[in-house]
């Protein structure tokens, strides 16, 4: 099941230059055993029906333009700022690593006995199944550093990660473990590019009653290619929100894998993508409802222009005695011109009688209308698309609860509008 | 409504399903065509070589280049691998286990008029309720005589024993006939047009079907012509261990219209069988094409033990502008259905739509659905599923919307909707969506629920009892289907439908 094995060379050239670095040994280990179980993904693997794996199989990063990124986001917050260099911690442009409730360390330099080591590559060797998603695997082995974050109370503050890139040919891996006791609140935010290639896993294990936030800006880099997982696991009546915003990149591929193992949780997921020429965005999401009267929502937008293609494929699996769900999944994408594409595979799976599931996809144009009524009142012509673009895009915006962030985002997206008029 | 006297200790009562639907779709698994016809069958030797190939070929007296066509067909079928993306389980198919020709012995010399045939075959299909005398109806409907009369083209096994209303239709124009006979009586047609719309080279099932299919309807309409009457082609499994391969081709001309009507049956037997279908539809410009299916193969017992492995590869082309396709099914057997009867949306402003209704009870696997290929401009496609699980059965709604960068200015509308009866089934939907142009617009919905505690709420405040409210909401959700049915169809329809209509109508 999962990923079609291609090749054992192609795997072995793919891992050719690569040594397993040291820590968490057992992890990456069996990790390894996994990757080598299920291959890379090729063409013709379902799971990739849409979006070309070539770009993560190549050996080597692409390289890629370093870009201009603008003034980082969420400026406005008091946070703990948490810097990465193309992968490489950055501590002297990073604040400390305390916060009151929170024990923070960094993957690099986990001692022995760190209580991480229960936590690294569980939840992602978890959500191998019933879908194999190789590049996880390939993660939890190889990466070289990460964030490993465990709440025990409120956190004090946001933890905002930002992400540098200075070299053209980065290919970096990280791997973050977020671990919320009973109760536990914490928000985390991450910014920018971080590579020319870039492998990323978070793993968020949230106990009951505990409360995530996690807000997420892909760099805006023209050439960079990334792939990404989330594996969250909720107990109950826990909460989870993530949002991403993506502006620019080559590929990008974000799958978040989400798991109701308790009763009563919600999680929350959106997304908005915009891109405008070289620009393929795949939106890949796995819901299983596993516990009763959990609440699951999914809200993606891409806006796509010049050859820019979109991809969902979002997935709500309830299993038997997952009663009381509520599943939720909304896709849609504007095609600002006749060379984009939107593909889009949203699926139900539902083995439960007593739930409330619906998906709905569109795809269409901006709506002659609506821009009509706007230029009959004087507004501009672009002026008037900017406007009903950023419309469009607001129901993903209005998934982030605080306003100040949600309002840095919705800054990016005028700033993206401007950048592309034409 | 059948016996309501049906145990039910499988299903409990949930809230919100009224206990008719419940019983309707218990009361299912009383298979009533399950009999099988005692008659002196002719075989050829079990299994699948190339010399049955050329056996079925030489028995249909076929010219050499359908032949020829089989025997590609069947060379290519040998390196290909059953497909297994489907949400379907089932054990390994023998290939080699089956019959691929069966025949019963009284038409070994073809019958020139429905006068010859073996009366036993009649008395099948009066006891099937299609009779096939003409001026009869189907079942179940009252008419004055002389109106909505219905054509039958009766398939039995591996030949069609008769067609009704020939000479009446000829005077139209119209050819309806089995394919076997119109390989021999309008060659030129069937050679322009067969595999024309299912290449030989389709799918592993439609690759088979090329090698093997033993007959089937071919009907064609001539330009400008409304066909007088409904056509109908009833498909019956009898013989054990035989599969069936039928084949049929339709073609309707410029500014033609035809509806067509398609029924199918089989006996109770504790092994499964295999039925793999083609069905091809070209439809010229203006033209418009009605194929309304009623799939009632046997189903299998509670245990899934017998029932029909429904391999179908149906599609409709519509070639040039303006062209009409509408496919309304609703499948209520077999044990395995794997069916997406798609449309090629090829000439501008072409349409096709799609209705379904698909039931699994007990532990049928259905995984059906439609492909809308939108190549035109301004085409238009609409679709709309209703899936209903119970038992333990699942059910799997799968389909494709493509828009081609050309399809501009064109539209999709895709509804689908489940509903679970018991919590030891399921029902999935897994659509594809692809757009490549900007000005063309698609919207997909799919829920999957019980009954609406909402609608409900608004029928009891306005005084309905809950009974009432439940099979008025039930009713809805299979409305948009039934309707899009033929009259004739839709009598036999709503009584296989396991949903309760208002009052006791049906």
């Amino acid at each position: 099941m999962g990923a079609v094995s291609v090749k054992p060379e192609a795997l072995a050239t793919r891992l050719g230059g690569l040594s397993l670095p040291t820590g968490m040994t057992p992890a990456r280990d069996a990790a390894l055993a996994r990757l080598s179980a299920m291959g890379l993904p090729g063409k013709r693997d379902e799971y990739w029906h849409y979006t070309h794996p070539s770009a993560f199989n190549a050996a080597t990063a692409m390289p890629a333009a370093v870009g201009d990124n603008g003034a980082a986001l969420f400026a406005g917050l008091d946070a703990v700022k948490l810097v990465f260099v193309d992968g490489v911690f950055d501590a002297a442009s990073s604040d400390d690593l305390t916060l009151a409730g929170v024990s923070l360390s960094r993957l690099a330099t986990a001692p022995e006995g760190h209580w991480a080591q229960a936590s690294y590559g569980a939840l992602e060797a978890a959500g191998q199944s019933p879908i194999a998603r190789p590049w996880a695997a390939l993660n939890t082995a190889y990466a070289s550093d990460g964030l490993l974050i465990h709440v025990t109370g409120k956190a004090a503050k946001p933890l905002s990660v930002i992400y540098l890139r200075r070299n053209e040919t980065s290919d970096v891996v990280l791997h973050h473990v977020v671990k919320l006791e009973a109760g536990a609140e914490l928000t985390l935010l991450e910014q920018g590019p971080a590579a020319s290639r870039f492998n990323h896993v978070l793993e968020v294990d949230l106990a009951p009653s505990a409360r995530f936030h996690h807000i997420r800006a892909q760099g805006r880099d023209l050439a960079r290619h990334a792939v990404t997982h989330i594996f969250a696991h909720l107990a109950a009546e826990a909460l989870f929100k993530s949002f991403t915003l993506t502006a620019d990149g080559a590929l990008t591929r974000n799958e978040a894998v989400i798991t109701f193992a308790g009763h009563d949780a919600k999680a929350h997921i959106a997304g908005a993508a915009m891109g405008d020429g070289a620009f393929h965005h795949d939106d890949t999401v796995f819901v299983t409802h596993a516990a009763e009267r959990c609440e699951s929502r999914q809200v993606f937008k891409k806006v796509l222009k010049h050859g820019a293609v979109g991809v969902f494929q979002g997935k709500i699996l309830v299993k038997k005695g997952a009663q009381k769900t509520d599943g939720y999944q909304i896709s849609q994408a504007l095609l600002l011109d006749d060379d984009s594409q939107f593909l889009a595979k949203p699926e139900l799976e539902i083995y439960a009688d007593d739930v409330k599931c619906s998906h709905g996809s569109t795809s269409g144009a901006i709506d002659d209308g609506a821009l009509f009524y706007l230029r009959s009142r004087g507004v501009p012509l672009r002026v008037a698309q900017s406007l009903l673009i950023l419309a469009f895009l607001a129901d993903t915006i209005a998934e982030i609860e605080d306003d100040v962030i949600a309002e840095d985002i919705r800054a990016q997206l005028e700033t993206w509008l401007a950048r592309h008029e034409s | 409504m059948a016996n309501l006297d049906v145990d039910l200790p499988l299903l409990e009562v949930r809230e919100g399903v009224d206990r008719e639907t419940i019983e309707t779709v218990a009361a299912m698994g009383a298979y009533k065509y399950g009999w099988a016809t005692d008659i002196e069958m002719d075989y050829a030797p079990k299994g699948l070589s190339e010399e049955i190939v050329r056996l079925i070929s030489s028995k249909n007296g076929e010219p050499e280049w359908l032949l020829d066509w089989r025997l590609a067909a069947y060379r290519r079928w040998l390196g290909m691998e059953e497909p297994h993306w489907a949400m379907l389980h089932y054990p390994a198919i023998d290939y080699q286990d089956q019959f691929y020709y069966a025949t019963p012995r009284s038409m070994a010399v073809k019958p020139k008029s429905l006068d010859e045939v073996d009366p036993k075959l009649l008395a099948t299909y009066k006891k099937l309720g299609i009779p096939l005398k003409e001026q009869a109806l189907l079942a179940g409907v009252e008419a004055p005589e002389g109106e909505r009369r219905v054509a039958v083209d009766a398939v039995f096994d591996s030949v069609s024993v008769g067609t009704t209303f020939k000479a009446e239709l000829a005077k139209a124009g119209v050819i309806f006939c089995s394919i076997s006979e119109a390989v021999k009586e309008h060659p030129d047609l069937v050679r322009k047009y067969l595999g024309s719309v299912v290449p030989p080279t389709d799918n592993f099932f439609a690759t088979l079907n090329s090698a093997v299919f033993s007959d089937g309807s071919f009907v064609y309409i001539p330009p400008g012509t409304r066909c007088p009457m409904e056509l109908s082609t009833y498909f019956r499994i009898n013989a054990e261990n035989t599969g069936q391969f039928e084949r049929t081709l339709i073609i309707c001309d410029r500014g033609a219209y035809v509806s067509y009507l398609e029924g199918c049956t089989a006996p109770k037997r504790d092994t499964h069988q295999l039925h793999a279908a083609v069905v091809e539809l070209v439809i010229l410009e203006d033209a418009e094409v009605k194929y309304s299916t009623v799939q009632n193969w046997y189903p299998g017992d509670e245990q899934g033990r017998g029932g029909i492995y429904n391999f179908v590869t149906k599609r409709a082309d519509c070639r040039e502008a303006r062209a009409k396709v509408m496919w309304t099914q609703v499948e209520t057997g077999s044990a395995i259905t794997w069916k997406y009867p798609s449309c090629i949306l090829r000439g501008d402003d072409s349409q096709g739509e799609f209705y379904s209704i698909a039931i699994a009870n007990n532990a049928q696997q259905a995984d059906t659905g439609t492909k809308m290929i939108h190549l035109g401009k301004r085409t238009k496609s609409r679709i709309v599923s209703k899936g209903i699980s119970a038992g333990r059965a699942q059910n799997t709604y799968r389909g494709l919307v493509s828009m081609h960068p050309k399809a501009t200015d064109s539209r999709n509308y895709t509804q689908c909707d489940s509903l679970l009866i018991g919590d030891q089934c399921g029902a999935h939907t897994v659509p594809y969506i692809e757009v490549k142009n900007t000005s063309s617009r698609v919207e997909h919905e799919a829920t999957t629920s019980k009954v609406d505690e909402d609608q409900l709420f608004y029928c009891r405040s306005r005084g309905m009892s809950e009974e009432e409210a439940v099979a008025l909401v039930v009713n809805g959700f299979c409305r948009e289907v039934l309707q899009a049915l033929p009259m004739e169809f839709a009598m036999e329809a709503q009584s296989l439908v396991a949903i309760s209509l208002e009052g006791s109508v049906g």
